[in-house]
């Protein structure tokens, strides 16, 4: 049937099940829930036994692995991440089949994972993001059940009610004691903020710490405490340090990034809701970091202080709250090792949970404090849906990540993006798959003009007033269009390949398969 | 006209397209060869805007080579025109 956005979305999917559609960013949510949600396991242990394993084989033997079993992981280590290959390369190897598996994210680190759903060890994923060599081939048919795409608040929901139910998660640690105290914000391989791991520790059935960089108990301070942890391994390296870390994020140099961004920050300026301590969240992306550096002008010309920022933190985001324009920063993932040090050395800085984050199955996750958010998109549409899932090309190469969490949250959504990119016009009729609903969208900024959502009239009236080139989207579409000419669309199979679920685990949409040529 | 020499015009640069010109024996027709990045979405479009500038030209016989990373209608038909110029050697001063 087509949705409440217009989306073709069956009833039932093979491999996935009954299906719960989507009917409103909100709608769900001013119910209370009903939803059963599972308790936490029950362990025990004796006094002064040891919880060091000495392999990471070793470990997992210890757990128990078995056929259809779900293996978690972090994807704070991103695109350096060594973890994720090793565990499911070695629970192929004692020939388990049809894991789930459920990372919070997974990254180009992961290619290498391709063969394991070919030969059935990987059963189904769930993940906030899939890309690369796996993203293609998930769209061309790879697995049998679709993949759950959740957004990082909709996974500590899953959590919870144990739609995702976890059997073994798998922590990676840039330094830990042998008691499982574990924190990722110092050690050779540091990469900041374990907020999605968090969640993984309190439902698991069994938990295996993973460092390079086993101290001296305690580890302090610890971010994932003991007395969720069932095993602990020193192996020799957790991850490529330069691929999971390095430096600090740079402001985009190109012009166009920053004439969206500097758009953008006009626009802010102008809404009503930047004022004196305003929270706010930026992306790490190339438009979106930036409007964070005309904000920082801006409110140090305007002598504005803002409450905190909650991210995706990156460098910039950690000067801002040195120099003392915002009182704190909320994070739940770290973008460069500057943000390490910041973690572990300014009390400020706060490491937060996914569900502390986003999710909408608590009593108020941060998301719903957030007063302005700078968003990125791979396309828009004319009913301000966004998609960050699939490219141009149909093939899946994103991820959903708080983008969904974060637009329903913010009093102000603002998605950056160019009006084309590559000649690709980025303002569709329908987005090809939709992660963030149109009604929970503010603005749209691209080179050409700011777009504003039809159903924030006021808000289209104060940029106006303010002088600031406010377009509607339709007309801003044909421009575009006449520039690039119209594109032919990907031819896409009857297969459904994916599943797109809202925060609140409502279905919004299905990514169907591409025919290759 | 009739192509005599080899020519190219534009770059490989993000937005651009490089055309080059080969001569070919006379009765053996236009064939294009074409690469792109967005050739699952204009490769019709960018073939139809390379042949309507030959044939401005009156073009029978020529082979193309095109590599195109998004450029712009405008912007394949200048690069074109202007490899053709080149090739035919009507190209006044420098371009």
């Amino acid at each position: 049937m087509k949705n409440i956005l217009g989306f073709d979305v069956p009833d039932f999917i093979e491999g996935f099940g009954e299906v719960e559609h989507f009917t409103g960013s909100w709608n769900k949510l001013k119910n209370s829930i009903d939803e059963q949600i599972i308790a936490p396991p029950v362990k025990n242990t004796l006094a002064h036994t040891s919880k060091m394993r000495d392999s990471l084989e070793a470990a997992i033997d210890a757990c128990n692995p078995h056929d259809g079993m779900t293996v978690t992981f972090h994807h704070h280590l991103r695109e350096g991440d060594y973890i994720v290959e090793k565990v499911m390369f070695y629970l192929a190897s004692k020939g388990i089949k049809d894991i789930t598996l459920a990372s919070s994210s997974l990254t180009g680190a992961h290619d290498c994972l391709v063969p394991l759903i070919k030969d059935g060890t990987i059963g189904q994923i769930f993940s906030s993001g899939i890309r690369g060599e796996l993203g293609k081939a998930v769209s061309n048919g790879v697995m049998k059940k679709p993949v759950v795409i959740h957004s990082h608040g909709g996974r500590a929901r899953a959590i919870k009610t144990g739609r995702i139910n976890i059997d073994l998660a798998i922590i990676a640690a840039s330094a830990a004691d042998c008691e499982g105290n574990c924190t990722g914000s110092y050690g050779p391989s540091a990469f900041g903020s374990i907020g999605y791991a968090m969640i993984d520790v309190e439902y698991a059935k069994k938990t295996i710490v993973v460092s390079d960089n086993i101290i001296e108990y305690p580890c302090i301070p610890a971010s994932i405490r003991q007395h969720y942890i069932d095993h602990v391994v020193k192996v020799d390296s957790i991850g490529d340090p330069s691929k999971i870390a390095t430096g600090t994020t740079r402001i985009t140099k190109s012009p166009m990034d920053l004439r969206i961004a500097e758009m953008a920050a006009d626009a802010i300026e102008h809404s009503g809701v930047y004022k004196e301590g305003y929270s706010f969240q930026v992306g790490a992306g190339g438009a979106s970091l930036a409007v964070a550096k005309f904000m920082r002008d801006k409110m140090k010309k305007q002598d504005i202080k803002g409450s905190f920022m909650i991210g995706g933190v990156t460098s910039y985001c950690v000067d801002m709250l040195e120099e003392g324009l915002f009182g704190a920063i909320f994070d739940v993932q770290s973008f460069d090792a500057a943000v390490s040090t910041s973690v572990y050395g300014n009390r400020n800085h706060i490491e937060i949970s996914s569900d502390q984050y986003a999710s909408p199955y608590n009593c108020g996750c941060m998301t719903n404090k957030l007063d302005i958010v700078v968003l990125g998109a791979l396309e828009v549409d004319v009913d301000f849906n966004v998609n960050v899932i699939t490219g141009a090309d149909g093939v899946v190469r994103g991820a959903s990540g708080g983008h969904s969490d974060t637009a329903a949250g913010a009093k102000l959504t603002v998605v950056v993006c160019p009006s084309f990119r590559g000649r690709l016009p980025m303002i569709k009729q329908k987005v090809q798959n939709v992660v963030t609903p149109g009604d929970t969208v503010d603005l749209i900024v691209t080179e050409r003009g700011i777009c504003v959502n039809p159903n924030s009239p006021n808000l289209s009236q104060k940029l106006k007033e303010a002088g600031l080139k406010v377009v509607d989207i339709n007309d801003l579409k044909k421009e575009v269009d006449g520039i690039t000419g119209i594109p032919v669309e990907p031819e896409h199979t009857e297969q459904i390949v994916g599943v797109i679920e809202y925060r609140d685990g409502t279905i919004m949409d299905v990514i169907r398969g591409v025919k290759t040529k | 006209m009739e192509v005599k020499n080899s020519a190219q015009a534009g770059t490989f640069e993000s937005s651009d397209i490089l055309v080059m010109i080969e001569p070919v024996d006379k009765g053996s027709g236009i064939t294009i060869d074409l690469s792109s990045s967005v050739y699952m979405h204009y490769a019709d479009s960018i073939k139809t805007t390379i042949t309507r500038v030959l044939n401005s030209f009156e073009i029978k016989d020529v082979k193309i080579i095109a590599k195109d990373k998004g450029a712009l209608d405008a912007i394949i038909e200048a690069r074109v025109e202007t490899a053709l110029k080149r090739a035919l050697g009507i190209q006044q001063g420098t371009l």
